[in-house]
């Protein structure tokens, strides 16, 4: 089996909810793992002044002994393979702008919950222009 | 409120998290089109072939690249809020489309010049915000490295 670039639209092949499911799932474990690693690098604290503290050593050492970032990791490498199933059944031009511009308007919306960060109405309007604009240049 | 204003060093870090993930993924693009067809049906041959993949000058530069991506990445989360760094290094995708544009001389569709000023003020939009949500400082000022604290890096 060699590894080629279909001939035909693969999403006339597949149905809409099948794409609308793989899509949600890439958004979904990408927003997970982008909201745990914050969370890991708000816990940690300042890498800046670790490193000043301690050294590159100590800086490296704080990230490699928590569990939230590997916890965060895991679900950005889930992330990377729901990718991959969804290149594997959808087109390129749809995957792609879809996937990277929901994410930053699912991002928004945890870490307003989640991370209880304060996303006011600029933030909102910044991951809404970014998002539509990321879907334009990758569409 | 104290608004959190990010240091030149920071706005370093935060330009590395934008310019090196675009241009890791394509150098990776490319040192992935330069090798031949990876076959799937001989694992052995396939570990073989990714393993001298590696080693080819653009997927090796794409490789440090995304690693100095990373490292930046972490950084950045470790003093802005996540809601901060997404779009503020959103202007990567920008400068990937003007290199493309002036470098490689790529046409550039009305489309993707609508994408890259929506974006261009959507970065400019929350660059003129605090990077980081305030928080009431901990009573205990005995934080430790290491340990889950409720306050932002002040700046320095």
């Amino acid at each position: 089996m060699t590894l080629s670039f279909p001939a035909a639209p693969l999403a006339t092949v597949v149905g809409p909810m099948f794409a609308a499911a793989t899509i949600a799932a890439v958004v979904l474990a990408s927003t997970t793992g982008e909201v745990l690693t914050a969370a890991a690098m708000k816990s940690i604290g300042d890498l800046d002044i670790i490193r000043a503290k301690s050294g590159m050593k100590g800086a490296i050492r704080a990230v490699l002994t928590s569990p939230l970032f590997f916890v965060g990791v895991f679900f950005l490498a889930g992330a990377f393979f729901s990718l991959l199933f969804a290149l594997n059944h959808l087109n390129l031009s749809l995957v792609a702008p879809a996937s990277a511009s929901l994410t930053l308007v699912t991002n928004a919306a945890a870490g307003k919950i989640f991370l209880k960060e304060n996303v006011d109405g600029r933030r909102w309007a910044a991951a809404g222009l970014v998002c539509i604009g990321v879907y334009l240049l990758a569409h | 409120m104290a608004q959190h204003r990010l240091l030149p060093r920071q706005y370093l870090i935060l330009g590395l998290v934008a310019v090196c993930a675009p241009l890791g993924d394509s150098c990776l693009a490319r040192g992935m089109t330069a090798i031949p067809s990876i076959s799937l049906a001989h694992p052995c041959a396939l570990w073989g072939a990714l393993v001298a993949a590696v080693f080819t000058p653009w997927i090796a530069a794409g490789i440090v690249l995304l690693i100095g991506f990373f490292a930046s990445y972490l950084t950045a989360l470790s003093w802005a809020d996540l809601t901060f760094v997404l779009p503020a290094t959103a202007i990567g995708n920008v400068i990937v489309e003007l290199l493309s544009k002036f470098w490689l001389h790529e046409t550039i569709s009305l489309e993707r010049w609508a994408g890259v000023v929506l974006i261009t003020f959507g970065v400019a939009f929350v660059a003129q915000g605090p990077a980081l949500t305030e928080r009431p400082a901990p009573t205990d000022e005995k934080v430790r490295l290491g340990e889950p604290v409720a306050t932002e890096a002040q700046p320095r």
